[in-house]
C-alpha cells in the first residue's frame, strides 16, 4: 500500500464530477469500501484540489464545467503518475481512446454498478507482489522492482505505476507472449476480457517512454494477430 | 472491330440516327433516281421511234414512187430490187441507218420464203444481217403493213464488230417486176440516246451520292445539337452520383434544352437540399442519442448506486423495505441493459457505429464466451460445449462487436435451451469454423425451436416468440437485433434455422476480411442432427 495512507483508510481519492449527487454518492460507496475521498465540481479546480489533497487515485469525469476532462487528465499526468480512472457517459471508440491517450490509466462506462468501480480502482492501487527485490533487466533498461525504478544507462526514466506494471508483466517472462486479453488480466485486473485497446493504448505511450525509436520498438515488441513480448534483447 | 462497331452503335445516338437517316434517305433517292431514269427513257425512245417511224416511211413511199414510176416489166426482179435498194442504201450511209431488203414473201407456198437467210437479201455494207430480229421477218410472213421493233445493230468494218442498241422498222414494197412483196428493214441505231441516257444516269448518281452526303451531314449537326446538351447532362448526372452535389448544368437560351437543364438543376438542387437534410437530421440524431446518453446515464448511475447501497442493506430493513431494495435492484440491472441497448441501437440507426478491426481468432472468443456464460449455464443445468477445429479460424473483425453477437446468441441458447435429448449430450454446441474466406459459429440448441417464419423475425426489434413467455435471463428483447445490426457493420451474415420441437440454430458467417466477398458459409446453416431429433 501507499505509503501516503491516512491510518484506517485503504487510500485517498479525489472524485472529480460536477453531477454533486454523484459525486455524493460516490464518495458514500467509497467509505464503505474503506476509502477517504475529496469531492471537486469544477475542472478548473481540480488541479488546487489535487495538489492540496495529493491523492493516491483520481476518478475523473470527462465532461467537466470549467475544465475539460481531458484537459485536467494532462495536466495531471504532467506532474504526477498517480492513477486516474476516467468515468465517462460515452462508450464511444474516440471518447474512450482520447481519455486512454491523454493519460488515463482505465476507464468506466456510466452507468457502472459499485462494485465494478471499487474493483478498478483495487486494481489500481493493488501493487505487484513486491517480496523479493529483484532486479530486471530487458533491452538495455534496468527495472528495480523494488525501489519501483527504470533506468537506462543509470539515467531513470519516468512511468506511471501502470505502465511499470506494464513493463514488469512483460519483463519477468522475457519469452513469453503475452495477448491482450491476459494483459488486461494481469496489469489492468480484469477477470473478462475487457476492452483491449486499453492495452493498446498503453503500450503505445509505454513506448514512446522507452523506445529509442517508437516506430521501430525494440522493447515491447508486437507480434502480430498474438499481442506483445519482451524485447529479444 | 465488329464489336466495336456494335459498341458505337449502342451507345451513341448519333450514330444511330445518322446512319438510319442516311439508309432511308438512300432508298428515297434510289426509289426517284430510278422514276426520273425510266421517265427519261421513255421519253427518249418514243421520240425517237416517232422520228424513226416518220422517216422511214418517207423513204418507203419515197420507194414506191420510184417503183411506180418506173412499173414497166423491163427488167428482172433483182435487177429492180437492187435499183430500187441501192439509192436508198446511198442515203442510209450518210444519214445513219442501215438498210436490208430481205427477199420476196410467197404467201401462196408452203414456205412463205422472205427470209433474210434465204439468201437473196440486199443490205448495207458491213451490216450483219441477223441484226433483224426472226420475230420480225415472222410478222411479215404472216402481215402486210409497216412494223417496228427493238434489236441490237451488229456491224463489221474491217475486223471490228461493233455492235450497238437500235430500232428496226419494216415495211413491205411490191416489186412490179415479179408482182412480188419483198420487205425493206430500216436499222437506226440508238447511240445518241444510250449516251444521253448513260448522261442522265450518271448525274442522277452523283446527284443522289451528294444529297445523301448533305443528308448525312445535316443528321449529324441536328443531332450533335441535341446529343451534346444530353451528354454533358450525363456527365453532370454521373459526377452528381458521385457524391458532387454541387455540380450543375449551364443553361444556354430558352429552347427545350435549355428547360432540361434549368429542370434537371433543379432536380439537383432539390437533390442537394434533401440530402443536407438528411445528414443534419442525421447529425441531430447523433448528437441527441449522445446527449441522451449522457443526461441519462449520470443519474441512472447515481440511482443504480444507491440501489447497491440500499441492497447491500436490506439485512437491517424490515421484510417489505427488504423485498423492494431486491426489486429495486434487479431492475434497475434490467433498465440499464434496456437503456444501454436501446442507445446501441440507435447508434447504428444514426449511421454512427464504426468498426475497430483487427485478425480475430474465433475460437479464442468462442471460449472466452462460452466460459463467461458457464455460471448461468450451470444455474440453468445447461451443458454448453464447443467443437472448433485445433487451427485458427481468423476473421477481419471488431473484437468487442463479435463478442457481443457471440453472447447474445449463446445467452440466447441458454434461455431456450431443453434439457437434452439424449443424456450425456450437451445442451448447447457451439460449432466454430473457417476457410480462406469466410469464418463461421454456429450455436446449436434443443429447446423449443422456431416455428416456420419466425426465423426471419427473431431479428425483430423486442420481438417476442411467445408473448406469454417470460424473459428468464433478463434479454432485453434487442440483443438479436443488435447482432444483426454489428453483423451486417462487418458485411458478414447472421442467420436463424428452427423447427418446432427440433431446437434451433444460429449462425453467425463473417468474410475473411470485412467488406469482402461472402458466398458461403463454412458451416451448414440447418445442422446436420436436424432430421435425428425430432420425434
Amino acid at each position: 500500500m501507499s505509503t501516503t495512507v491516512d491510518p484506517g483508510t485503504k487510500g485517498r481519492i479525489l472524485v472529480v464530477d460536477d453531477d454533486a449527487s454523484l459525486a455524493e454518492m460516490l464518495s458514500i460507496v467509497l467509505r464503505q469500501e474503506g476509502f477517504d475521498s475529496e469531492l471537486c465540481g469544477r475542472g478548473d479546480e481540480a488541479m488546487a484540489t489535487f495538489r492540496d489533497y495529493r491523492p493516491d487515485l483520481v476518478l475523473l469525469d470527462l465532461m467537466l464545467p470549467g475544465l475539460d476532462g481531458i484537459e485536467v487528465c494532462k495536466q495531471i499526468r504532467a506532474e504526477s503518475g498517480v492513477p486516474i480512472v476516467m468515468l465517462t457517459a460515452k462508450g464511444d471508440t474516440v471518447d474512450v481512446v482520447v481519455g486512454l491517450e491523454s493519460g488515463a490509466d482505465d476507464y468506466v462506462v456510466k452507468p457502472f454498478k459499485p462494485k465494478e468501480l471499487v474493483a478498478r480502482i483495487r486494481a489500481r492501487m493493488r501493487k505487484f507482489d513486491d517480496a523479493d527485490s529483484e532486479a530486471l533487466a530487458i533491452g538495455d533498461l534496468v527495472i528495480d522492482v523494488a525501489g519501483h525504478t527504470v533506468t537506462r544507462d543509470g539515467s531513470p526514466i519516468a512511468l506511471t505505476p501502470l505502465e511499470f506494471d506494464l513493463l514488469v508483466c512483460l519483463a519477468r517472462k522475457p519469452h513469453q507472449v503475452f495477448s491482450r486479453e491476459i494483459l488486461l488480466e494481469q496489469v489492468w485486473g480484469y477477470r473478462h476480457a475487457a476492452d483491449t485497446r486499453l492495452v493498446n493504448v498503453h503500450v503505445q505511450r509505454l513506448r514512446s517512454k522507452v523506445e529509442h525509436d517508437p516506430e521501430n520498438p525494440e522493447i515491447v515488441v508486437t507480434v502480430r494477430g498474438v499481442g506483445y513480448k519482451a524485447g529479444s534483447q | 472491330m465488329l464489336r466495336r462497331v456494335l459498341t458505337v452503335w449502342r451507345r451513341s445516338i448519333q450514330a444511330r440516327v445518322v446512319v438510319t437517316t442516311v439508309l432511308l434517305s438512300a432508298l428515297a433517292v434510289s426509289a426517284v433516281g430510278w422514276l426520273l431514269l425510266q421517265q427519261v427513257r421513255d421519253g427518249l425512245l418514243q421520240h425517237r421511234v416517232d422520228a424513226v417511224l416518220a422517216e422511214s416511211a418517207t423513204e418507203v413511199a419515197d420507194a414506191r414512187d420510184r417503183l411506180s414510176a418506173a412499173s414497166s416489166v423491163d427488167v428482172d426482179a433483182s435487177g429492180q430490187q437492187r435499183d430500187l435498194v441501192e439509192p436508198i442504201i446511198q442515203r442510209g450511209a450518210t444519214r445513219g441507218f442501215d438498210v436490208v431488203m430481205a427477199g420476196p414473201i410467197n404467201r401462196d407456198g408452203e414456205n412463205p420464203g422472205g427470209r433474210i437467210a434465204d439468201g437473196g437479201a440486199e443490205f448495207s455494207p458491213g451490216l450483219d444481217t441477223a441484226s433483224v430480229p426472226v420475230r420480225l421477218e415472222d410478222h411479215f410472213a404472216r402481215r402486210d403493213g409497216t412494223a417496228w421493233t427493238y434489236t441490237t445493230i451488229r456491224s463489221t468494218d474491217g475486223d471490228t464488230v461493233t455492235s450497238v442498241p437500235g430500232i428496226v422498222v419494216g415495211s413491205q414494197v411490191e416489186l412490179p417486176a415479179d408482182g412480188l412483196t419483198y420487205v425493206l428493214y430500216f436499222l437506226y441505231p440508238l447511240n445518241e440516246e444510250q449516251e444521253t441516257l448513260g448522261l442522265v444516269t450518271r448525274a442522277l448518281l452523283a446527284a443522289g451520292a451528294l444529297l445523301l452526303l448533305l443528308v448525312a451531314g445535316v443528321t449529324w449537326l441536328v443531332t450533335r445539337q441535341v446529343v451534346t446538351p444530353i451528354r454533358l447532362a450525363r456527365q453532370v448526372a454521373e459526377r452528381l452520383a458521385a457524391g458532387q452535389l454541387q455540380e450543375r448544368l449551364r443553361v444556354h437560351g430558352e429552347d427545350d434544352l435549355a428547360r432540361l437543364a434549368i429542370s434537371f438543376n433543379q432536380m439537383a438542387s432539390n437533390l442537394q437540399r434533401q440530402i443536407r437534410q438528411l445528414e443534419e437530421l442525421s447529425r441531430v440524431q447523433r448528437r441527441f442519442t449522445s446527449d441522451v446518453s449522457h443526461e441519462l446515464r449520470t443519474p441512472l448511475t447515481t440511482v443504480r448506486m444507491a440501489g447497491d447501497v440500499l441492497h447491500d442493506a436490506r439485512g437491517r430493513f424490515d421484510p417489505a423495505a427488504s423485498r423492494a431494495a431486491e426489486l429495486l435492484q434487479t431492475e434497475l440491472d434490467r433498465f440499464e441493459r434496456l437503456l444501454v441497448d436501446l442507445l446501441e441501437i440507435s447508434r447504428f440507426d444514426a449511421g454512427a457505429a464504426v468498426l475497430e478491426t483487427d485478425d480475430v481468432n474465433l475460437v479464442d472468443v468462442v471460449h472466452r464466451v462460452v466460459d463467461a456464460a458457464q455460471p448461468l449455464a450451470r444455474k440453468r443445468g445447461v451443458e454448453v460445449a464447443v467443437r472448433a477445429p485445433d487451427r485458427p479460424c481468423l476473421a477481419e473483425a471488431d473484437v468487442r462487436r463479435v463478442e457481443r453477437i457471440l453472447r447474445n446468441l449463446v445467452a440466447n441458447a441458454i434461455d431456450h435451451a431443453a434439457a437434452p435429448p439424449t443424456p450425456g449430450v450437451p445442451a448447447i454446441v457451439v460449432s466454430v469454423d473457417a476457410d480462406d474466406q469466410a469464418a463461421a459459429v454456429a450455436v446449436r440448441d434443443y429447446g423449443v425451436g422456431l416455428a416456420p417464419g419466425e426465423s426471419a423475425m427473431v431479428f425483430n426489434r423486442f420481438w417476442r416468440a411467445d408473448p406469454a413467455r417470460d424473459r428468464s435471463s433478463g434479454g432485453t428483447g434487442l440483443g438479436l437485433a443488435i447482432s444483426l445490426e454489428d453483423t451486417h457493420l462487418h458485411g458478414g451474415w447472421l442467420q436463424a434455422w428452427g423447427r418446432p420441437g427440433g431446437g434451433a440454430q444460429f449462425r453467425l458467417t463473417l468474410p475473411r476480411r470485412v467488406g469482402g466477398p461472402l458466398h458461403h458459409s463454412p458451416l451448414p446453416l440447418v445442422p446436420t442432427d436436424a432430421g435425428e431429433r425430432v420425434s
